[in-house]
């Protein structure tokens, strides 16, 4: 590895402490790297790529590349001379309905990754799916969408997909298939099913209860089990003690003033989080003219997004929380037991009880179902429910009985044939199941499924399942509204969908799944083959909602029964393990695509790896425990961790504002078959997880192992030269103030810039009499979920690179989300600030390019002309924002056939040696324009929506014509919380901020864990 | 010892290297020049084979079918698209319905497979051009294609040259057209062009962009 000759000087807390993070000013940092300022960050700093990132290093050497470069310098002198290779042209046969070619269709249907819909719109074009935006009908996604809906696509067209049917290995028909289940079936049939188990995902779609009905009623004794590994068990146990029966809360945070977080991340582990945040967001863009804003506290014992944007976080162990819970809830007058007090809990009450009605409590799935009752307890003493929840029905359907009783069966021989679809138990049950070893025991066992993957090389039969881009099925949302699924392209691997493979269980016969979801809903919507079937049948596929299926509220209330009583044993001292589903992997579904591993995680940075997330002392207490960040990525100890009596290496990770004597590791990584991309990625935590500890779990023992591994993080990169430690250089990127602040003084963020001179520039000013694209972004809204960095992925044909590259800087994101903390390394407060390319006014990077290949457009673009650029990379050396990126090599796949039918056609497939960077998504300003043209009409305002802005789940991102003075863009950027970023460069960045707003409570006390008052 | 060389020999020196300059000059100018302007580079005016023998001249000009019969996008898409085989045998499922020519038609009706038709306007990939853009706005079908109802085969009537792109795109006046006559194909330039296109530019609120992204995204 290359990282040997860097200087290796590692990051010490007595660094980081010498360094003062607080004062009188607040100080942001991106990392302890930076507040130790250490060489390797200082490389990112100042250097547009590290060093190593201008380096050659292949297999070849530097001759050979010298010799190489002349022959093929002259052989390109050449080919310029060479005609355009001839193309053909395939028309239609008979041209579809509606088609025109050269424009994109758009199909509603909705996306699921956990079992719950999320509305989306689909993206057509000539017929191939490429891009996801959200339906902006559908209740629980109001047009956004998330990191997993956007890569749905990629999903889609995955090469390492499975595309046979296989047999022991062998590649069989689906006839041989048929004809052998026929036969295994009929003894089974005889014994009404009883040796037959089905094992699924969480189960929303009411088409498969219909047909799992059925299945009951051919072979009554047959068994069907749902399960996730990333469970929300907690929450349906939780519900059950409080109310008995598993209601589902629904939160309608619009009505919430004061929001109490008990590890509840709704940003982005629970199915309602795109219009969670969306509700949160938007009680959080204040206007400091008449400020008013909600409230959030979380406690949680792993950092997430919720917790970085909250106004009050509390890092306690996840173990800690249920007393704390208690305690709130006795300090609000409720009979529950066993508080455990803490100096936040008095102050919160009381905020609690003053919001009254217009407060709200959250547990997440992650926390005992205790936690949950408590949560539904407090929220009835405080009359929230009808205000800020209600309680339905839940949406999926119950299992029958739990995976631990099924592997009990299998172990005890009472399992003919086992079933797995859609699942990867072998990969992802809890490690004390045995879970392989049992399924050994299984006579009959048939996956079905996306890939190959570590189940199906254990089952007998693999069976490719069809995406469900390429599927009919229905899906219920969390709130019960139910979408119809519908394909966007026939199967491109030969997969069936779940619902034709338990067709083939009922009848054995072989209807399509469009037959089987039709006739399902015929029978619901009513009214037979007539004309009010077909009306209302269209029209749930044109919505992608089916009319009236939300659910009804409930009356539920809540009993008091022993949970209220303390629990036996205190909370257990020493150190103790949190696992969470990973931000980009989920539970290892995702695990081989690309865009989802490359994605820096929201907190951490890191990418292509988990790691085992600890605090500041707890690192300190291993005993000599360092990372060093190189200019080819950060080298970091591996650190063993035991849990009753499991062993597991993972990398050791200092992680600003986690709890101490805790680790957090995400699931999802460590698979051996994945697909190409996914595999040996990380450290397998559900090697550790066991069925009773599945969220935390306490007596855990980590030690260094002595070795150490090389991690791709990005928190330094592109780092804009505004460091903590130099109060001079202070530049104020982020900028941010209570909400007292800003109601003392509305224009508090004005006086913290430099204001801009522009009578001290050197250029003549440029007029810009027609549109003038603009953009801006709101720090307040933005939590941080990363589903802009995505769509942007898709919607730009932006490449994957690869954990190497990742490490020595070379991502090609053309938009990232700094996260600056501020304060303490033990409880700093957090921001995200994503960085799109400002399209400067003057901007520094045109000046300095020697071919011309970015210049200004009319409209005030910073554009980027790739077919002549030659990659001297002077731009990106010349921009203080470090938004250029550089294709060091030719990171696109050009062979692989199904990425060429993924690729946006409107956007040019960079190749290397080109400079690319955001381009305000000008495909869809040139969309507009022509399309507003043809109609003989302006361009309306929001008709332009980049890829990021539609994606927000928070709307804080919002673009437009700055010219027009009744656009949303204006309005924005007329806030007093509006600045622009190093203003005082002269560049006129059209891309500006709103200043973050934090709400926090004074009567909070100011030491120790409250991340404001630090200093 | 002679002289090696005759007196003349500094003279012919001298004539034969600014004879080489110059060569060198006019072969630089005809390379980087002349040559990527020639018909052998941009491939004008060149008649392409293709799988059926398609006659412009006979359809458009002798039959008087107007071009959106076919290209039934131009005004919607970017696109004018290439018409299914499903307008073909519109007529030749009737006329001309046992021509040994049309056989590739009629198989590709029979199999369901495209008839692969020879790109004759090929534009680079990083060109995004648009025609619905173009024929809205008063610029004509022959402007850019020619009297095609005068072609056998079609061939490529401009350059496709930037510099071609943008002779109309800095001054749009001299090309437009009302839109009542974009798809009049024997439509003639009147005499008074630069006023009517003035004056038709104001009319259509005619802005054609020259910069970068308008073609290149």
């Amino acid at each position: 590895m290359s990282h040997d000759h860097i200087p290796a000087v590692p990051v010490t807390l007595e660094g980081v402490r010498r360094r003062p993070g607080g004062g009188a000013q607040r100080r942001y940092w991106k990392s302890l790297d930076e507040l130790a300022e250490t060489p390797g960050f200082l490389e990112f700093l100042h250097r547009e790529f590290p060093e190593q990132a201008s380096s050659f290093e292949d297999a070849k050497g530097r001759r050979e590349f010298l010799t190489l470069m002349g022959a093929s310098l002259a052989l390109a002198g050449l080919t310029a001379c060479t005609k355009q290779p001839e193309e053909t042209i395939f028309p239609y046969v008979r041209q579809p309905e509606h088609m025109v070619p050269g424009r994109p269709l758009f199909f509603a249907t909705a996306a699921s990754h956990d079992g719950y819909a999320r509305g989306i719109l689909v993206e057509s074009n000539e017929g191939r799916p490429t891009k996801i935006e959200g339906n902006p009908d559908h209740p629980q996604s109001l047009g956004a969408t998330d990191v997993f809906g956007q890569a749905h696509v990629l999903g889609l067209y995955d090469p390492d997909r499975s595309g046979t049917v296989r047999h022991l290995g062998q590649e069989r028909t689906w006839g041989a298939f048929r004809a052998a289940l026929g036969q295994a079936l009929e003894p089974l049939g005889e014994a009404g099913g009883a040796g037959l188990r089905i094992l699924s995902g969480r189960m929303t779609s009411p088409t498969l209860a219909a047909q799992r009905e059925a299945l009951r009623a051919e072979l009554p004794e047959a068994q069907w089990v749902s399960w996730e590994p990333a469970d929300r068990d907690n929450v349906r146990a939780g519900a059950t003690l409080a109310f008995g029966e598993a209601v589902e809360p629904q939160y309608r945070f619009e009505n919430a003033d004061v929001i109490l977080s008990l590890e509840a991340d709704f940003v982005s582990s629970h199915p309602a989080s795109l219009r969670l945040v969306r509700e949160y967001a938007a009680r959080r863009k204040v206007d400091p003219l008449k400020p008013e804003m909600n409230r959030l506290y979380v406690v949680e014992g792993s950092p997430t997004s919720t917790g970085a944007s909250a106004d009050h976080r509390l890092a306690l162990k996840s173990s800690a929380i249920e007393g704390f819970a208690r305690a709130v809830a006795a300090g609000l007058g409720i009979g529950v037991e066993g508080g455990v007090d803490h100096p936040w809990v008095a102050p919160l009450a009381k905020d609690l009880e003053r919001a009254g009605a217009r407060a709200i409590v959250l547990a997440g799935e992650t926390q005992p179902p205790a936690v949950h009752a408590i949560a539904h307890a407090i929220n009835e003493a405080l009359g929230a429910v009808g205000t800020t929840v209600v309680y339905t029905e839940p949406a999926d359907a119950a299992s029958d009985g739990t995976l631990q009783d099924l592997v009990a069966d299998m172990n005890a021989g009472r399992v003919e044939m086992l079933v797995v679809t859609g699942a990867n138990p072998v990969y992802a049950a809890p490690a004390d199941l045995g879970f392989a070893e049992a399924l050994e025991r299984v006579p009959l066992r048939i996956h079905h499924g996306l890939y190959l993957d570590e189940t199906a090389v254990l089952c007998q039969w693999h069976l490719p399942a069809a995406h469900p881009l390429e599927s009919w099925s229905d899906a219920r949302a969390a709130c019960g509204t139910v979408s119809i699924v519908q394909p966007l392209i026939a199967p491109l691997y030969g997969g069936l969908s779940i619902h034709e493979l338990v067709a083939a269980f009922i009848e054995g016969s072989e209807p399509k799944g469009y037959e089987i979801v039709r006739e399902h809903w015929m029978d619901v919507l009513g009214g037979g083959e007539g004309d009010d079937f077909e009306k209302a049948w269209s029209r749930a596929l044109h919505d992608g909602v089916v009319a009236g299926t939300a659910f009804e509220e409930k009356a539920v209330s809540v009993t008091v029964g022993d949970w209220a009583r303390a629990p036996e044993g205190g909370p257990t001292p020493g150190l103790e393990i949190a696992f969470r589903a990973d931000h980009g992997v989920f539970d290892g579904r995702f695990a081989n695509l690309g865009w989802l591993q490359e994605l820096p995680r929201p907190l951490t940075k890191l990418t292509w790896d988990n790691a085992a997330l600890m605090s500041p002392a707890t690192a300190q207490k291993l005993g000599g425990f360092r990372t060093v960040e190189t200019g080819a990525g950060h080298v970091t100890d591996v650190v063993e961790l035991r849990l009753g009596g499991r062993v597991l290496k993972a990398p050791g990770w200092i992680l600003p504002g986690h709890p101490d004597d805790s680790v957090t590791l995400h699931l999802g990584y460590g698979r051996t078959r994945a697909g190409r991309v996914g595999d040996g990625a990380g450290s397998n935590a559900y090697a550790l997880r066991t069925s009773q500890a599945r969220w935390f779990g306490t007596g855990l023992e980590v030690a260094r192992t002595g070795e150490t591994m090389l991690m791709a993080c990005t928190q330094d990169h592109w780092t804009i030269e505004n460091t903590a430690n130099q109060a001079a250089a202070d530049r104020h990127i982020v900028r941010s103030a209570t909400l007292d602040e800003v109601a003392a003084d509305p224009h508090v963020f004005e006086h913290m810039g430099h204001e801009p001179k522009p009578e001290l520039s050197m250029y003549p000013p440029h007029e810009y009499p027609g549109r003038a694209w603009g953009m801006a972004i709101d720090m307040s809204a933005c939590v941080g979920c990363n589903a802009c960095v995505t769509a942007c992925q898709s919607e730009n044909n932006v490449p994957v690179v690869g954990k190497e590259q990742v490490g020595r800087g070379r991502e090609m994101h053309w938009i990232r989300v700094d996260r600056y903390y501020q304060g303490p390394p033990e409880s700093p407060e957090t921001f995200h600030q994503p960085i799109v390319c400002m399209h400067c006014e003057q901007a520094p990077c045109e000046v300095v390019c020697p071919v011309a290949a970015t210049v200004h457009s009319e409209e005030g673009l910073n554009e980027m002309v790739y077919n002549r650029c030659v990659g001297t990379r002077y731009c990106s050396n010349n921009c203080p924002y470090k938004v250029r990126r550089f294709n060091f090599f030719l990171y696109q796949d050009w062979d692989t056939p199904t990425f060429k039918m993924m690729r946006n056609p409107e956007v040019t497939v960079r190749s290397r040696g080109v400079m690319e960077k955001c381009t305000y998504c000008v495909q869809r300003i040139s969309r507009a324009r022509i399309d507003s043209g043809n109609e003989g009409r302006p361009i309306r305002d929001g008709e332009i929506r980049t890829a990021c802005e539609a994606a927000c789940p928070a709307q804080a991102i919002v673009f437009g014509d700055v010219n027009d003075p009744e656009s949303n863009v204006s309005k924005w950027k007329a806030s007093p919380r509006n600045y622009g970023l190093l203003e005082e460069l002269q560049t006129r960045p059209r891309t500006t901020y709103l200043a973050a707003v934090r709400n926090p409570n004074p009567e909070i006390p100011s030491e120790a864990s409250s991340p404001r008052h630090h200093g | 010892m002679s002289q090696v060389f005759h007196p003349a020999a500094n003279s012919i020196a001298r004539i034969s290297l600014a004879v080489g300059a110059l060569a060198a000059a006019v072969g630089l100018v005809l390379v980087l020049f002349v040559l990527p302007r020639s018909s052998y580079a941009t491939r004008q005016h060149e008649a392409r084979d293709q799988p059926v023998p398609f006659y412009h001249a006979h359809h458009v000009g002798s039959m008087g079918i107007e071009c959106r019969y076919c290209h039934s996008t131009v005004d919607r898409s970017a696109l004018a698209g290439i018409p299914p085989t499903k307008t073909c045998m519109n007529c030749h499922s009737q006329i001309w319905n046992q021509a040994p020519a049309l056989e590739p038609v009629r198989e590709s009706w029979r199999t369901g497979k495209s008839i692969e038709w020879v790109k004759v306007y090929d534009l680079p990939d990083f060109v995004y051009f648009d025609h619905s853009a173009h024929v809205n706005n008063g610029v004509g079908c022959s402007t850019c294609h020619g009297r095609v109802d005068q072609m056998p085969y079609i061939w490529q009537e401009p350059s496709l040259l930037m510099e071609w792109c943008l002779e109309c795109h800095r001054e749009p006046e001299r090309f437009l057209r009302p839109r009542s006559e974009v798809y009049d194909i024997t439509y003639e330039t009147p005499p008074d062009q630069l006023e009517l296109g003035r004056r038709l530019a104001l009319e259509y609120d005619v802005d054609p962009q020259v910069s970068c992204s308008t073609c290149h995204r």
